[in-house]
């Protein structure tokens, strides 16, 4: 395929590689779709691993370091919450303050276990591992961080499509004053939302310093995946399935460098790190105004338009970033 | 059952919107509460739904207290409100909107209610189209069907032909009708006098947030239009009229959005040194003519002229209009024409059209202090706009008045001021501006708009509904026409 890797490899490295990205930018559409904008995400991702880390290489359980994970983001989603819903700080400026912080905290806090060995969530054979032809075995052997991340997608799109507690969180990032004036309690909705996806980001974060980057150090090798999330979920149309192929598409770039790099011996490898990033925002542009078009006033769908229309395509939850106060 | 609001009262800090409203509606009847905007209407049903959380007083149903904190405790006793904007929310499906707030429902069993519902009152309603593809008619029906299958029993509706079309209306009214036999108390808040009279069996008018009139059907609408907009002794020393000249300000034709309804079919025509009230109530188009005079809105349809040019249809049309020499005065000052925190020395400067790169401070100081003298304006020139009091704020613009302007456009020239500050600045209006100069107002004070102006134009719900010479009309003509009523003009 690209360079030595067969395309088993390629779709098995990329769902690895894309996991993590997938849950942490689930968590933040979770959160963006109930109207508030966590912006810390990128300083919460490295906090997290580095709590998951300490908490699984201290306890020896990976399963507390997952939940130290979750629980590190949860801790930042109080403080992004409390001054966005009930304050009514600016979302932006609390988010890029406590980004920084979580960053340089996790630094800090994580000096001690730098490049240390831990434990590490690995890739495990299906109980049917046997059965299946040789391709499949190299791209279902996978740590389980891959079957929650896929879970998540389908969880969340039933969640905001087809339940109760889905609708009233979406009717709050649409139109929060509407929404309260329907009985609904807009502060602890966006409250719950925040909280559930910093959880989520935090698990992301986890996945990365127990599963697909091991360890704790300077430079973690998590770096830049928040700034990436966020800009997944907006160009992903706050959909559960876009923002995921989204995550996929970025986890492509990156592997695909690995193996471009092998047929381009000459050029520095640092241009196949750094690459993915612009492409992916590149892309991502590309993607949002093929679809922007679709969804004029006055258009109307026919049947299959609209299948289509409730698979891919969605848009920014129109309260978004605003905060609520009650008159 | 009846619902009975005891000497409410409702301040916006120092600001007071309702004061001692005690008022009683009874099941099967529908109540109409008429008044101006501003008259404190919405804010009562607000109180009612616990939208808006009340000073003081009681609410009382069947006699006994209610709590009414929320929207949540008043839609357990029964309460549920149409609002004038509707409360909805646009991406989602009619099927969405009509769920949310429902408790515990699956979709197929609400599909079903829904199509009931629809079928019951025959509105036509597709449970699958984005809300926002939807008029704001239907939008209202969605609404409507909502809080009749919550088992609402006190409906309230805040001007609910607003936005809809007369053959929305024909729809809507019986249905009302028919809620209200069935036992439902309906409270119908409008200020449209036609709609109260053929709907309501009672009515309360309020005026400045008190009770100024209660009645029961069959309504006078005299009595009425004076307990809405008070009544005015004739005043003696009314402005003389002044002499007209070519036209200054020739629309035609004009279509644009904006306000509630927008602007349709203005074909309109200011003479130099005419004096214009554009009188109506709060949205009913006055702004949205003031601003496409200023090229602030750009038109979807028609021409406008400033002074024989067309004005073009792009965002530059506001500096062309400038150059024209056309100034336009928001209401809200600090809002659109002053920076708050910046010195009045420095307005002037910024006004001040330079060629040089740096500016100087002393020249912008003097230029200040002159108009701080000339306008008597209560101010340093360091002080910044923010720390002026609304009067002086006025009288701040006034002196950044291009002294040249031919044609001078004002959206509520007196809002905020005491009646001293606003006579000051008509003064200063009719009596130091050149006699040439056409001015163009608008107010929400039908008395201002009857004593300063030459010429009346009405507007209700986007149209010109009344176009008139101030000495050809009177006080209850313009009242009925800013009511909707052409019947009883």
């Amino acid at each position: 395929m690209i360079g030595d890797l067969s395309l088993p490899v390629l779709i098995a490295s990329v769902l690895t590689a894309s996991a993590p990205l997938i849950i942490i930018a689930l968590g933040e559409t979770l959160t963006e779709k109930s109207g508030v904008i966590n912006l810390s995400l990128d300083g919460v991702v490295l906090f997290s691993a580095m709590a998951a880390f300490v908490v699984a290489k201290t306890t020896g359980s990976l399963l507390l370091g997952f939940l130290a994970g979750g629980f590190a983001g949860m801790l930042t989603g109080i403080i992004v919450g409390y001054f966005s819903v009930y304050l009514h700080l600016s979302q932006v400026a609390v988010g890029f303050a406590l980004s920084l912080l979580c960053r340089d905290l996790a630094y800090f806090l994580g000096n001690p276990y730098s490049r240390v060995q831990g434990p590490t969530l690995l890739a495990g054979k299906l109980p049917f591992y046997e059965a299946l032809p040789s391709s499949l075995q190299i791209i279902l052997t996978q740590p389980l961080t891959v079957w929650f991340a896929l879970l998540l997608i389908f969880i969340l799109y039933y969640f905001f499509s087809f339940s109760k507690a889905g609708l009233c969180l979406r009717s709050v990032g649409e139109n929060p004053a509407a929404s309260f004036a329907r009985g609904l309690n807009p502060g602890r909705i966006q409250m719950a939302a925040v909280l559930a996806g910093a959880f989520l980001v935090g698990v992301g974060g986890a996945a990365y310093s127990l599963s697909l980057k091991p360890g704790w150090g300077r430079p973690q090798g998590a770096e830049g995946i928040g700034w990436i999330g966020l800009a997944l979920v907006i160009f992903g149309g706050w959909h559960p399935m876009r923002v995921a192929l989204g995550a996929m598409l970025f986890a492509f770039l990156q592997v695909s460098g690995i193996g471009l790099q092998d047929i381009f011996p000459g050029v520095p490898s640092q241009v196949f790190q750094t690459a993915p990033f612009p492409l992916m925002i590149f892309t991502l542009v590309f993607m949002h105004y093929s679809t922007k078009n679709n969804r004029k006033q006055g258009y109307r769908e026919n049947r299959f338009q609209r299948i289509i229309g409730k698979l891919f395509m969605s848009r920014a939850p129109k309260a978004i970033g605003k905060s609520y106060r009650q008159e | 059952m009846d619902v009975t609001f005891q000497h409410i009262s409702k301040s916006f800090g120092p600001v007071k919107a309702l004061t001692d409203v005690s008022l009683t509606a009874k099941a099967g009847t529908i109540h109409g509460l008429i008044g101006e905007n501003g008259a404190g209407k919405s804010t009562l049903m607000k109180i009612l739904t616990g939208y808006q959380s009340k000073t003081g007083g009681t609410i009382l149903m069947d006699g006994n207290e209610v709590i009414l904190d929320n929207p949540k405790q008043a839609a357990r006793h029964g309460i549920g409100m149409l609002y004038q904007e509707p409360m909805d929310f646009t991406p989602l499906t009619v099927l969405e909107n009509f769920s949310i707030g429902i408790p515990g429902h699956n979709r197929r069993d609400l599909r079903f209610a829904l199509q009931n519902l629809s079928v019951r009152f025959g509105f036509h309603l597709d449970p699958d189209r984005c809300v926002e593809q939807l008029t704001v008619g239907e939008r209202q029906q969605i609404e409507l069907l909502r809080l009749i299958h919550c088992q609402t029993r006190i409906l309230i509706l805040d001007e609910p032909t607003t936005g809809i079309s007369p053959a929305q209306k024909e729809v809507l009214f019986p249905a009302l009708k028919q809620l209200a036999a069935d036992g439902m108390i309906i409270l119908l808040v409008s200020h449209k006098l036609e709609e109260v009279a053929t709907l309501c069996d009672e009515v309360t008018v309020l005026r400045h947030g008190q009770v100024t009139h209660h009645t029961t059907a069959p309504f006078h609408f005299p009595e009425l239009l004076t307990a809405m907009f008070g009544s005015v002794p004739e005043r003696q020393d009314k402005a003389a009229v002044r002499e007209k000249g070519s036209p200054v300000l020739v629309m035609q034709k004009v279509e644009a959005a904006g306000e509630r309804q927008g602007l349709h079919h203005c074909t309109i025509s200011v003479a130099e040194g005419e004096v214009i009230g554009l009188a109506g109530l709060d949205g009913a188009g006055q702004s949205t003519f003031l601003r496409l005079a200023a090229g602030l809105t750009i038109p979807e349809q028609g021409t406008i002229q400033l002074f024989g040019e067309k004005l073009p249809k792009k965002p530059a049309a506001s500096s062309c209009a400038q150059a024209l020499r056309t100034s336009f005065i928001p209401a809200d000052r600090l809002e659109e024409a002053l920076f708050t925190d910046v010195s009045l020395s420095d307005h002037f400067s910024l006004k001040k059209k330079q060629s040089s790169f740096w500016r100087s401070q002393q020249k912008a100081k003097k230029l200040a202090d002159t108009g701080i003298s000339t306008l008597s304006i209560k101010g340093q020139s360091e002080n910044t706009a923010g720390d002026l009091s609304g009067g002086n704020q006025q009288r701040l613009l006034l002196a950044l008045l291009d002294p040249q302007s031919r044609l001078v456009l004002l959206e509520n020239p007196t809002r905020g001021l005491d009646i001293r500050s606003g006579h000051w600045v008509w003064q200063y209006l009719r009596n130091k501006l050149p006699k040439e100069t056409s001015i163009v107002f608008s107010s929400p004070e039908l008395d201002e708009i009857i004593h300063y102006s030459d010429r009346i134009l009405v507007f209700h719900d986007g149209d010109i509904v009344m176009d008139s010479a101030v000495t050809d009309t009177s006080h209850d003509a313009i009242a009925a026409a800013m009511a909707g009523m052409k019947e009883y003009v």
